[in-house]
């Protein structure tokens, strides 16, 4: 046998490793947070906790996904803003329509991300800076530059606001993204697809995959999932909101690559993402009882600060790794 | 991933010559036809107050993009332009405002108020260049952190609040004259010309060219590319924070959650519609600011006609997406 | 006939890079495809596969007139290509890799893990390979990885396998398995394209040979029925005159100082002990396959890559680069193997891309001396006789040969002490080749000392004054100017350090 022939070629990647870490660094904050404050794990906290959170968890969904084939989507955001409008209008026909109405902008703007990074070949950082831009355009129009409220009488506030077996609805919604998620991206042939092209897109295209479609489509699921964030964004709060959304982008891309996920793309977990979210959104939930506890005072705007700081943690760590594997 | 064109030649070759006259003389001709639009259809285009709304609107667009071009020339990109100019645009009256320092003196805070913001973003310029070249993260995302922690930065430091003041010798940059000629407009003809003339006589400016042209051989010539790279996130962070004291002289007040939100996209645009290639190895200076110019100009030319702001902001979407296409189509 | 293709012809913006060319192949044989470099084999290779359309000719492949649209379309009908640099995902599983496109699934439509698992395992237990099909692609030597592209392309059902260059990053017991590799192939009826070099191996497995030139086929023959001579001279054409010994008998070389002396020198694995040295006003030459570690010591020696034992002695003077600026400061100059990767700025002019070393020495107050730049450009242009419209044509547009005397006079115009020049004729016509040997020998004659990286025996044996000769990062054996010739340089680079 030729086990000379099966020498390392380079040493073990660290995905594995960086994807333990951020489990224990949340179970590490879950742990201080239970012990030092009262109501941290009491059932409202909890609730509201993910209640409020899945918008994010679903658009960090979408973007681990566009982040493994090595793009980015930076107008997640914007486009959430813009469903939530669409959404708010269409809730007085009913919760269906609300939804399917938001769901259904969210990829018509997903969808054009992926037709102008596939067909004209832009970049995707420039195709969605512009979408972002578009998407905020299109909302503020729709809306007249206000809110818009949205129908009580229809349902379409259940959405966001209710619980079904005693979990709020938006949690239900993120935890069956993350569960399909997960089981396309492990255990289909496509999500492997997907892998294979953020390893390197023109030999996955010499290897017969279609690279063009699966990029659109991973745009387009991007869309639909900010989309989506933008109904529950409308159904929580009532109102559909045309300026919302400014940084979600960047807490996604956070949570992709807390979660371990590659900037390079070619790697990357939906457990793990989801874990980055939660990490990220975990920390401001602390902040939060740590501001009632009154030691300290720290105002919403360090929320981007330490999203910010985050980032430049995780990246930085990750190059020192990818320059280490390739020495 | 190479495209493979299946197009005979000759057709092919009419596209790309379409595409290059476009990229070549495609702003110019937009500018000018936009101008021709404008003195036809706008009431009252053809006035001072006109020329001079335009020129102080698109004054720190111009000195931002011009220091875009540069990052781009390398091949990179600097998104954190807009939280750069919030940062200098807070700290400036922060400091002429004395809550800074415990100088008396009015005259000299007010020259701290120029010289230690625009220092402390070129600061900033700097760990965006560290980012990039030490650390080998991509530009992108190293400049995306101070995107979202640089607007966060100046926040906190006012606490969101707005920072009002009445300060004629600080609002000179913005509000003065020289010779009738708004002292913005001065600045940015100033930073226009110095940065052409960077680009096309120096030896760091063709260094510049150099390494965004192909980086490895540019090593190999024993061109500094690090040092040469960080040159042009420091050059871009000294113009943001300019800009940024600009913006707040202009409006007799600071606000940390609006200085030069969406700034950074105003740049590349005026950069990719100006004719340099986002992938780098060239700028086109004279080219970004005809850039500028039609962005501003597209926004005038709607906003004057009775459409939306917001409906602006897709046409400005629309007009990016295009000036990168036509460019990369010209390089075939 | 397997695949038949005829008449094939293809231009590029009007540039000719294949006329009428054909090439046959039967079931279960391996026809060898040989030509120098810019003959028209890749072209060939492309149009067959899909990544390029022909303007004209027909391609029969199992007796089916064919024109694939994509490299996915001729996959699916049996054709696969193993790619130079491998075209597998690298953090990719083994068994991920090898169904890639064609997943086995289940019921339900997901991956039937086990089944790829198990499926990847048999197939590469028929080539004797036995390793984790778990572990990423990445993970293995490169032989390693050219197994798992051809097990792939079995389990795609390959009728067709083109190999290009497979042997390249090989070391000899690799190529022996790569070997019984495609005699299993050709037993199981599969047909074999094999593009290389190396005329042993050729004759070693070849059943088959079709030979370029200049775009076109030039022979078609049984291996057997076509001797070596014969084979090197349909390939190179009537111009294998014009290597004619440049080289001047020295006479006394010991006797000129030492101008650069490396010892012992190491850096990671691909360089573990060499040692060369150049003397003032000589050639030196540096020899061995590829991978034995020549283009690494280059950039050693240059500062591009850390020393990391060993020494590098200027003039006698201990060095240690950090930067390759430090080493052009010292007055050393390095024109590389990739001229598009490492060489020229295709978008800047002639004159810019000549004087790009020289720059910080051009500067008044940080200003570029346009009227020095443009002074010594037109020298230099003069001298090295570059052919082009005007010194502010962007170098994209020259021809390799034209491309090469620019970055050569970037070295020459900063008044270098040592050049060192990898494959200095690569990519290039013959006529120039001679060209370009001629003015090494030149500034040689007029004192430079020259390091020459290259790879073509004839061109080590025509302009070399000696050749230090490389094996596996070690130099294996240094043959003075009358030690020199084929065999004396084949059998140095045969040898292995065990």
């Amino acid at each position: 046998m030729l086990k000379t022939l099966s020498r390392p070629f380079i040493p073990k990647s660290s995905g594995d490793f960086a994807r333990l870490g951020v489990l224990l660094a949340l179970a590490g904050l879950i742990l201080f947070g239970a012990l030092r404050y009262d109501n941290f794990i009491s059932p409202f906290n909890i609730l509201s906790f993910l209640r409020y959170n899945s918008m994010f968890a679903l658009i960090a969904l979408g973007m681990a996904f566009v982040i493994i084939t090595g793009g980015i989507d930076l107008s997640v955001g914007g486009v959430a803003a813009m469903a939530s409008v669409v959404a708010a209008y269409l809730s007085p026909y009913g919760w269906f329509p609300g939804l399917a109405g938001g769901m259904i902008a969210g990829l018509i703007a997903g969808s054009i991300n992926g037709l102008i990074i596939t067909r004209m070949r832009i970049q995707p950082f420039i195709a969605t800076l512009a979408m972002m831009l578009a998407a905020y355009g299109t909302a503020l129009l729709l809306a007249n530059n206000q809110s818009v409220s949205v129908s009580y009488d229809t349902g379409f506030t259940t959405i966001g606001q209710d619980d079904f077996l005693g979990f709020p609805i938006p949690g239900w919604i993120a935890a069956l993204a993350y569960v399909l998620g997960w089981i396309f991206l492990e255990r289909h042939p496509a999500g492997r697809h997907v892998l294979a092209i953020g390893d390197g897109e023109a030999t996955a295209n010499l290897m017969g995959l279609k690279v063009e479609k699966t990029l659109f489509g991973v745009y387009a699921l991007s869309g639909l999932l900010a989309g989506l964030a933008g109904v529950i964004l409308a159904s929580q709060f009532g109102a559909g909101q045309p300026t919302e959304g400014v940084g979600w982008e960047l807490f996604a891309i956070a949570s992709v690559v807390v979660g371990g996920t590659l900037l390079t793309g070619g790697s990357g977990s939906v457990g793990a993402t989801l874990a980055g979210a939660l990490l990220l959104a975990m920390v401001f939930n602390i902040l939060n009882f740590e501001n009632g506890l009154g030691w300290i005072s720290l105002s919403a705007y360090w929320q981007s600060v330490i999203r910010g700081a985050f980032l430049l943690v995780v990246v930085v760590l990750q190059a020192r790794l990818m320059k280490k594997t390739e020495a | 991933m190479t495209t493979i064109d299946t197009s005979a030649p000759g057709e092919r070759a009419a596209r790309l010559n379409m595409a290059q006259f476009l990229s070549r003389y495609g702003t110019f001709a937009a500018f000018i036809l936009l101008l021709l639009f404008n003195l036809i259809v706008t009431p009252n285009f053809l006035s001072w107050q006109t020329l001079n709304v335009n020129l102080t609107q698109v004054a720190t667009i111009v000195i931002v993009a011009v220091g875009m071009t540069l990052v781009i020339a390398t091949g990179g990109i600097d998104l954190s332009v807009g939280s750069l100019m919030a940062i200098a645009g807070t700290a400036a009256p922060m400091i002429f405002m004395g809550k800074l320092l415990p100088i008396e003196n009015m005259g000299i805070l007010i020259i701290l108020s120029f010289i230690l913001p625009v220092l402390l973003v070129m600061a900033f310029g700097w760990f965006n260049g560290m980012l990039v070249t030490r650390f080998s993260i991509q530009p992108i995302i190293a400049t995306l952190v101070l995107f979202i922690a640089g607007r966060g930065i100046a926040q906190v430091a006012t606490n969101g609040n707005l920072q009002v003041f009445k300060n004629p010798e600080f609002q000179f940059i913005a509000m003065g004259r020289i010779a009738g000629i708004p002292a913005q407009v001065i600045i940015m003809i100033i930073v226009a010309v110095l940065a052409h003339c960077l680009i096309r006589y120096t030896v760091i400016g063709r260094q510049i060219i150099a390494v965004g042209g192909n980086e490895k051989a540019a090593r190999l010539t024993g061109i500094p590319v690090r040092r040469v790279k960080t040159f042009v996130y420091i050059v871009s962070g000294a113009l943001a924070g300019i800009a940024g004291l600009i913006v707040v002289a202009r409006n007799s007040a600071s606000d940390a959650n609006l200085v030069g939100l969406g700034m950074e996209l105003d740049a590349i645009a005026a950069v990719a519609v100006g004719g340099s290639l986002l992938s780098g190895g060239r700028a086109n200076i004279i080219g970004t600011v005809l850039g500028a110019f039609v962005i501003q100009l597209v926004r005038y030319t709607l906003l004057a006609n009775g459409v939306p702001d917001a409906a602006a902001l897709i046409v400005k979407a629309g007009l990016i997406i295009i000036a990168v296409f036509i460019q990369q189509r010209a390089k075939g | 006939m397997l695949l038949s293709m005829q008449d094939i012809s293809k231009a590029f913006s009007g540039v000719s890079a294949l006329r009428s060319a054909s090439l046959e192949i039967a079931a279960g044989e391996v026809m060898a495809l040989v030509g120098q470099n810019g003959a028209g084999k890749s072209t060939l290779i492309k149009i067959l596969t899909g990544a390029y359309q022909r303007d004209s000719g027909t391609i029969l492949f199992e007796d089916e007139d064919v024109a694939f649209a994509t490299p996915g379309a001729s996959q699916a009908k049996g054709i696969a290509t193993i790619y130079q640099e491998i075209n597998l995902a690298p953090q990719r599983s083994v068994a991920e890799n090898i169904y890639l496109s064609r997943e086995p699934k289940t019921a339900l439509g997901l991956l039937d893990r086990r089944a790829m698992r198990a499926g990847a395992a048999a197939v590469l237990k028929t080539f004797n390979l036995d390793i984790d099909v778990d572990m990423p692609v990445g993970h293995f030597s490169a032989a390693t990885r050219q197994m798992i592209a051809i097990a792939r392309a079995v389990t795609q059902k390959a009728r067709l396998v083109i190999m290009d260059e497979p042997t390249s990053s090989l070391d000899e017991r690799e190529v022996d398995i790569l070997f019984q590799t495609i005699r299993t192939l050709k037993r199981n009826g599969v047909a074999v394209l094999f593009i290389g070099h190396r005329l042993d191996e050729l004759y070693e497995i070849c059943d088959r040979v079709t030979i370029m030139r200049d775009g076109q086929t030039v022979a078609h023959s049984a291996m057997a029925d076509m001797p070596k001579m014969e084979l090197v001279r349909h390939m190179l054409g009537k111009e294998l005159a014009a290597f004619q010994a440049i080289a001047r008998d020295t006479g006394d070389d010991e006797a000129k100082p030492v101008r650069l002396a490396v010892e012992g020198a190491g850096s990671g694995v691909r360089v573990r002990d060499v040692s060369v040295t150049v003397r003032e006003g000589e050639i030196s030459g540096l020899a061995g396959l590829l991978g034995s570690g020549r283009t690494e010591t280059a950039r050693i020696i240059f500062g591009v890559d850390k020393l990391e034992k060993g020494s590098i002695r200027i003039d006698g003077k201990e060095r240690r680069y950090g930067e390759p600026a430090d080493a052009i400061a010292d007055g050393i100059g390095l024109v590389s193997e990739d001229r598009k990767i490492d060489g020229i700025i295709p978008d800047m002019s002639i004159r810019e891309n000549m004087t790009l070393a020289l720059l910080p020495k051009l500067k008044k107050a940080g200003i570029v001396d346009r009227a020095r730049q443009q002074e010594i450009v037109t020298r230099y242009i003069k001298a090295l006789g570059v052919k082009c419209a005007s010194p502010d044509q962007p170098i994209k547009e020259l021809s390799g040969g034209n491309q090469q005397k620019v970055l050569l006079a970037r070295w020459l115009c900063t008044d270098p002490r040592i050049l060192i020049i990898d494959e200095p004729t690569r990519g290039i016509d013959i006529g120039a080749k001679a060209e370009i040997l001629k003015l090494l020998r030149n500034l040689a004659d007029e004192g430079l000392s020259v390091l020459m990286i290259s790879s073509e025996l004839e061109e080590l044996l025509a302009a070399a004054d000696r050749v230090t000769v490389l094996s596996d990062g070690r130099s294996v054996a240094v043959l003075k100017r009358n030690e020199l010739s084929e065999t004396a340089l084949l059998s140095a680079m045969a040898h292995q350090v065990n």
